[in-house]
C-alpha cells in the first residue's frame, strides 16, 4: 500500500471548531432512521467529509451528560437559513431517541466540526466508497469531492434489510456505479457488501477504498482492500462520552507511523484511520482489547 | 467587582476554578474553547512514571447525571509530560495544578522529583497527589483507603519537592471516615486536600448479562455525586473548625455543572473549585462556572470569593 495515494487534511483547518446552538429547520423520516437538517453555520463553514459533531441531549440540566457524535452526512456554507449541516440519526436509546425526535424550530447544542476527515487521492484514481446501514452517510459529500478531482466512484451499501439501507438513490445520482446488499435479499443482492466488493474494486481498479460502518464490516472492507492492492480508509463508530479528545474512552489500537500500537482516541485521532494501522485483532464483540504490545500495555505483576 | 482570587498555602491564583484531573486531558484540547491561561489552574491528567496504555474497552458507560469510567490511568509517563505537556501548558501562560500517581510510594516519589526536575516548572503552583491509585504491595488496595499508606505517600512526594511548593492529597470518598484519611494526609506534610475523587461503582449491560465496563467496576462522576463531594468537604472543614486536623485549604471536586453548584462546595469549606465530568457535556464548562459563580456572588453581596468559603458553617 503506497503512502502517496491520498494526503492529509491540513492541520490547520483541522484544528478549527465551534460550539452553537443549531436550530432544527426539517426532519424526515428515511427508512429506519431520522434525517435532521441544523442551522450551523460554524460548522457549515469549517467541516469536512469525514468529520462529525458532537450533540448534547436535553437541556442545559438535562441529566444525560454525555454527547452523541453522529458523523456529518452534508453541509450548505450558504443556504438559505444561513449554513446548515444535515446528520441520520438511529434512534437506539434514549439520548439518540432524544435526538431524533427533535421538531422544525428546536434548539441543539452542537460542538463541531471533529476529528479528522477523510483523505483525498492527490491522482484522479478509481475509489469505491463502502457503507453499512446509516453509515453511508458521510460518503456521498465524499463521492462529489473525489468526482470533482476527476475520480472515477463506485459505491457498494448494504444492511440488515431494505429499510436499514440509507442513500440508495443519492448514491446513483452521486457515483459511477451502485451495488446494493441486504442481508435478508429485500433489496439488491441477498448476503454483504464483502460479497460483492472484490468484484467491483477489480473491475474500476480502485486505487482507495473508503468506508463507513460496523467495525466488523471496517475490516473485512480492509483485508479485501489490501488484497487487491487499494488503500484503506475508515471512520469508525466508536462510543464517545465528549468527542472532543479529554475523557479518553474512545480509544482504540492502532499501529502509528513508528511501527508501535497505541490506544489512540478515535475523535482526535480519528474516526478516519488507515485500515491497515488498526489492530483488528484485538476486537471483539462489545469492545477492543489493549494488544500486549502496545506501548505501555499492562504487564504481568504490574499495573 | 467581587474579588475572585484565591490563596493556597501561599501561592495566589487569579481564580478559585480548576479543571479536574482525567477530565480535561493536559490542556491543547481546551484550548480550543477557551483560553487555559484564565484559570485559577490548568490541573493535569494523573501522570505515572512511565507511558500507560490504560485499560480496553468499554471504559464507560453513562449513569443517571453522571458516567462510570475505568480508562486505568491511560498516560504518556512523566518523561514525556515534562518534555512535551507541561512546557506548552507553560508556553500558552497556564497556572498548572499536576496530577501525580503511582502504584508504589516509590513511584509517586520517582515521578514527582522528574517534576521539579523538568525545565517548565516555573508554572507549577502545586502538585495534586491522586493517592486513589490501588497499591500493588498491599493486593491493590487504594492508597486513599488507608491512612497509614496515604501518609506514607504524602511524606515521600514532600520530601522531593521545595518547601514552597505546596502538595495536595485527592482523597477519595469510598472510606469509613474521611476526616482519619485527611487528618494522617496533612500529618504527614499534605499542604491541602482536594476532596473528591470518584466513587466506586458498577454497571451490568442487562442485553449481555455481564459488567458493561471491560475493568468491571469504575470511578463514578458527575453531578450525581455532588452531595457526596459536599459532604466531605463540610465534614473535613468540620474538624478544621474544631481543631481536630490542622487548617488546610480544601480544593472542592465533585458534580460541579454551575455556578451554583461550585457556591455549594465552597460554602462547605471549600477554596477552590475543579469542573471535572461537566466538560464532557460543555468543553466550556470551566470558565462558564467562574462567570456564574463570580456573578452569584456578586448579586449575593459578597465583596471577595474568600468571604464566602466555609460561609455556612456559621449559619
Amino acid at each position: 500500500m503506497s503512502d502517496l495515494v491520498t494526503q492529509p487534511v491540513s492541520p490547520g483547518r483541522r484544528a478549527r471548531v465551534t460550539h452553537e446552538q443549531a436550530e432544527v429547520i426539517a426532519t424526515r423520516r428515511v427508512g429506519s432512521y431520522q434525517h435532521l437538517t441544523l442551522v450551523a453555520p460554524g460548522v457549515a463553514e469549517l467541516a469536512r467529509p469525514g468529520q462529525f459533531i458532537a450533540l448534547a441531549v436535553g437541556g442545559e440540566s438535562s441529566s444525560t451528560l454525555l454527547r452523541r457524535s453522529f458523523s456529518i452526512h452534508k453541509v450548505s456554507p450558504s443556504g438559505t437559513y444561513g449554513g446548515t449541516v444535515e446528520i441520520v440519526v438511529s434512534a437506539v436509546g434514549a439520548g439518540t431517541r432524544w435526538i431524533a425526535s427533535r421538531r422544525s424550530h428546536d434548539l441543539i447544542d452542537v460542538v463541531g466540526p471533529l476529528g479528522r476527515a477523510f483523505p483525498l487521492p492527490t491522482e484522479p484514481v478509481a475509489c469505491v466508497l463502502v457503507g453499512g446501514g446509516y453509515g453511508s452517510a458521510p460518503l456521498f459529500w465524499l463521492a462529489a469531492e473525489l468526482r470533482a478531482r476527476g475520480c472515477h466512484v463506485e459505491m457498494v451499501l448494504g444492511a440488515a434489510s431494505e429499510d436499514k439501507l440509507f442513500g440508495v438513490t443519492l448514491a446513483r445520482r452521486s457515483s459511477d456505479g451502485v451495488s446494493v446488499t441486504t442481508d435478508d435479499g429485500s433489496a439488491g443482492q441477498q448476503g454483504w457488501v464483502s460479497d460483492v466488493l472484490p468484484e467491483v474494486i477489480t473491475r474500476v481498479a480502485a486505487g482507495v477504498v473508503y468506508g463507513c460502518g460496523p467495525m466488523g464490516m471496517l475490516r473485512s472492507i480492509t483485508e479485501i482492500a489490501t488484497a487487491h492492492g487499494a488503500a484503506a480508509q475508515v471512520a469508525v463508530e466508536e462510543s464517545m462520552a465528549c468527542g472532543v479528545g479529554i475523557c479518553m474512552t474512545c480509544v482504540m489500537p492502532v499501529v502509528g507511523d513508528d511501527g508501535l500500537t497505541r490506544m489512540v482516541r478515535s475523535c482526535v485521532e480519528g474516526p478516519v484511520f488507515r485500515g491497515d494501522r488498526v489492530r483488528w485483532d484485538a476486537f471483539s464483540g462489545s469492545g477492543a482489547h489493549v494488544p500486549p504490545d502496545a506501548v505501555g500495555a499492562p504487564r504481568t505483576g504490574g499495573h | 467587582m467581587v474579588e475572585m482570587s484565591t490563596t493556597l498555602s501561599g501561592r495566589r491564583l487569579a481564580n478559585p476554578l480548576m479543571t479536574a484531573s482525567g477530565c480535561a486531558a493536559n490542556g491543547q484540547e481546551l484550548h480550543r474553547f477557551f483560553d487555559v491561561a484564565g484559570l485559577g489552574a490548568f490541573v493535569t491528567k494523573s501522570v505515572m512514571a512511565d507511558p500507560r496504555s490504560g485499560r480496553g474497552t468499554p471504559r464507560m458507560a453513562e449513569t443517571p447525571s453522571g458516567m462510570l469510567n475505568s480508562i486505568g490511568l491511560q498516560g504518556p509517563g512523566i518523561t514525556a509530560f515534562v518534555e512535551h505537556d507541561l512546557p506548552w501548558l507553560a508556553s500558552v501562560g497556564a497556572t498548572v495544578l499536576p496530577s501525580i500517581a503511582g502504584s508504589s510510594s516509590t513511584e509517586f516519589a520517582h515521578v514527582a522529583a522528574a517534576l521539579y526536575a523538568g525545565r517548565a516548572f516555573d508554572c507549577v503552583a502545586g502538585v495534586e497527589v491522586n493517592i486513589s491509585c490501588p497499591n500493588v504491595a498491599n493486593r491493590g488496595l487504594v492508597f486513599a483507603c488507608d491512612p497509614l499508606a496515604s501518609a506514607k505517600v504524602v511524606a515521600l512526594v514532600r520530601e522531593q519537592l521545595p518547601r514552597d511548593v505546596p502538595i495536595f492529597a485527592k482523597l477519595s470518598p469510598d472510606v469509613t471516615d474521611i476526616t482519619s484519611i485527611a487528618a494522617a494526609c496533612v500529618k504527614a506534610g499534605a499542604d491541602g486536600l482536594t476532596m473528591i475523587n470518584t466513587l466506586l461503582g458498577m454497571v451490568i449491560d442487562t442485553e449481555r448479562l455481564r459488567p458493561q465496563l471491560g475493568g468491571v467496576t469504575g470511578g463514578l462522576s458527575g453531578p450525581g455525586i455532588r452531595p457526596v463531594a459536599v459532604r466531605a468537604i463540610w465534614q473535613v472543614r468540620r474538624a478544621m473548625f474544631e481543631g481536630r486536623i490542622p487548617t488546610v485549604p480544601i480544593i472542592g471536586v465533585g458534580g460541579v455543572r454551575t455556578g451554583n453548584d461550585a457556591l455549594e462546595l465552597v460554602a462547605a469549606g471549600a477554596s477552590a473549585v475543579q469542573v471535572g465530568t461537566a466538560t464532557f457535556n460543555d468543553p466550556s464548562a470551566p470558565m462558564r462556572v467562574l462567570a456564574e459563580l463570580t456573578a452569584l456572588l456578586e448579586a449575593k453581596g459578597f465583596a471577595s470569593f474568600t468571604d464566602a468559603v466555609g460561609v455556612a458553617h456559621g449559619r
